[in-house]
């Protein structure tokens, strides 16, 4: 019997899980809020939903009402993504050590 | 247009550049580059999806430019936000995060075929469940993110909202959603869809609003995890590798956050959902404490006597430098003391501030070295050494209490123990109780000396006094 898609995929979800567990163990806790401003810019990966929404208008009609729904995610998605990937490195960029710094 | 299967394997590429951006972030050399995995990960996912549609189209011009848009304000508002504002932000991007995994699960519903998920009216069952619980969690992680951003702008009162019959509210809420999704799939009605949606933006208004401004970082981080389950829900629905990734990554990470942030409350995840504390129910018994202790207060000059003639000095930050905004003076305060060769170093606990990490990001904002800045349990030992401890802005969080009397509500969290350091110095406006309606003992001890002001202004305060 062949094994359904859809448990590779819950395969990947179920280990993506426990590396995330080992991963974010591991996370400094002085980073903590980066961690949550990276961890909300790489969920805006669901812009890739959007944009097939989107795209799935005809040349006559791009803005049909499910195409429109792609649309405003993809606005969404990308203030998100640019936000929190900025937002992200401008707070990196503040951490200095001690040796970076002394005058 | 490329194959469905290269353009899988470009999604399992981006998904492990995402992993590689958290596992950046393990210490600060290597968070920048981590920053950059992410970035490469995002293009690499976009692009891809461009390619695999491969409807180059009048369409495609929209998309670029709503793209455009969207990262336009993106950039605008990443580089205009104050550090200290970063609550509210963090808060914000979750709800636009949530938003949009509704509006694709919408979209994914009117228009299946453009996922491969059947007709309208016939679309696959596993499909139909993944969308619709897809949707849910992501109204929920989107009104519930608005609450909590209106409560962190203070927009809307920090202390909890609390009426009788609640949970028992949100239990029949959280029912009917499942019952509804079971209908739904039984009779693909749009209506049921739709209901759904009402209902999940709904219960993320009452998930939140009797949670206290104390609670706030779990708040934060738990809604975090909830936009990382809508985003692997839609994940599901896409049959997207790289959303199934993130999303699980996501979820696992802001579940750890949460994890962390009770732990450091002592207080369990259900108490803290079921929410209530911090209410001001206790007021009145710690009035009248008040009034029987006798307290120390001093003023800049004396403070700075103190810390002038001490060797060492742990700073001991919270909340209210936040709100005072004092980070930068503190850090001019802390300059003038290694001049004079005292050793500095700051404590911080956990769930000072209002998110995980906030103390840290303000403190490195007004360059503080993050090597200089340590966690709890690596400086707890260090006070019994110290000669000044300076708490500025935290309260419950340096309480004793916590340690000895099994009664109070924070009995058992982890508490920094300042009151091992030689002498204390408290800058507080007055002495009210925090967040956990407990009045701190600390305040009456003798060698506590409490300064009443506002945080900044005593620190620049004690600035000048130190010349």
């Amino acid at each position: 019997m062949e094994i359904d898609p859809f448990i590779f995929r819950l395969s990947i979800f179920i280990l993506s899980i426990f590396i995330g567990y080992y991963v974010v163990w591991s996370v400094t806790p002085s980073l903590h809020t980066p961690l949550m401003s990276v961890t909300n810019a790489i969920s805006s990966v669901i812009i890739v939903g959007a944009i097939i929404a989107a795209l799935a208008g005809s040349s006559d009609s791009v803005f049909g009402i499910s195409s429109i729904f792609g649309f405003l995610a993809i606005l969404l998605a990308a203030v998100n993504i640019f936000g929190g990937f900025l937002v992200t490195q401008r707070m990196l960029q503040m951490y200095k050590k001690k040796k970076d710094k002394k005058k | 247009m490329i194959s469905a299967n290269l353009s899988a394997i470009f999604y399992l590429i981006s998904g492990i550049l995402f992993i590689l951006a958290l596992r950046g972030l393990s210490s600060p050399d290597t968070s920048r580059q981590g920053n950059y995995f992410g970035i490469v990960g995002m293009i690499i996912a976009i692009i891809v999806t461009f390619l695999s549609v491969g409807n180059f189209a009048t369409s495609l011009v929209y998309v670029v430019i709503f793209l455009l848009i969207g990262g336009a304000i993106g950039a605008f508002i990443a580089f205009k936000i104050p550090m200290t504002a970063m609550t509210e932000l963090v808060a914000g991007f979750h709800s636009l995060v949530g938003l949009a995994a509704v509006f694709v699960a919408i979209a994914a519903f009117l228009n299946p075929e453009a996922f491969n998920l059947g007709v309208v009216g016939e679309i696959k069952l596993a499909s139909l469940i993944e969308m619709s619980i897809g949707a849910a969690v992501g109204a929920i992680t989107f009104s519930g993110s608005i609450i909590a951003f209106l409560k962190l702008r203070g927009i809307m009162s920090g202390s909890p909202i609390t009426f009788g019959g609640q949970h028992f509210l949100n239990l029949i809420l959280g029912i009917g959603i499942f019952v509804l999704i079971y209908y739904l799939c039984i009779t693909q009605s749009a209506n049921i869809f739709w209901t759904v949606i009402m209902i999940s933006f709904f219960v993320g208004v009452l998930l939140i609003i009797p949670i206290g401004g104390a609670d706030m970082p779990v708040v934060i981080s738990m809604l975090n995890s909830y936009s990382g389950w809508a985003a692997a829900g839609i994940g599901f629905t896409l049959e997207n590798t790289a959303l199934i990734i993130t999303g699980a990554l996501v979820g696992s990470s802001g579940a750890i956050l949460s994890y962390i942030m009770c732990k450091a409350m002592n207080r369990s995840f259900v108490s803290v959902i079921l929410g209530g504390f911090g209410a001001d129910s206790s007021s009145d018994n710690t009035k009248e404490k008040k009034d029987q202790k006798p307290v120390k207060s001093g003023n800049a000059e004396d403070a700075a006597f103190l810390m002038k003639n001490a060797s060492s000095v742990i700073i001991v930050p919270g909340y209210g430098m936040a709100v005072a905004q004092a980070q930068h003076a503190l850090r001019e305060m802390v300059d003038k003391l290694k001049k004079n060769d005292i050793k500095v170093s700051y404590a911080i606990h956990p769930v000072a501030g209002r998110m995980p990490g906030h103390m840290n990001v303000l403190l490195a904002e007004a360059n503080v070295p993050y090597d200089e800045v340590f966690e709890l349990e690596d400086i707890n030992n260090d006070f019994a050494n110290s000669d000044v401890a300076f708490v500025i802005g935290a309260n419950d969080v340096t309480n004793p209490v916590a340690k000895t009397d099994p009664k109070s509500p924070i009995f058992g969290m982890p508490v920094l123990d300042v009151e091992k350091c030689k002498s204390v110095l408290f800058v507080k406006r007055s002495l009210s109780p925090g967040y956990a309606g407990i009045d701190n003992e600390l305040f009456y001890k003798d060698n506590t000396l409490m300064l009443f002001a506002d945080a900044k202004k005593m620190t620049e305060d004690i600035v000048k006094n130190l010349d």
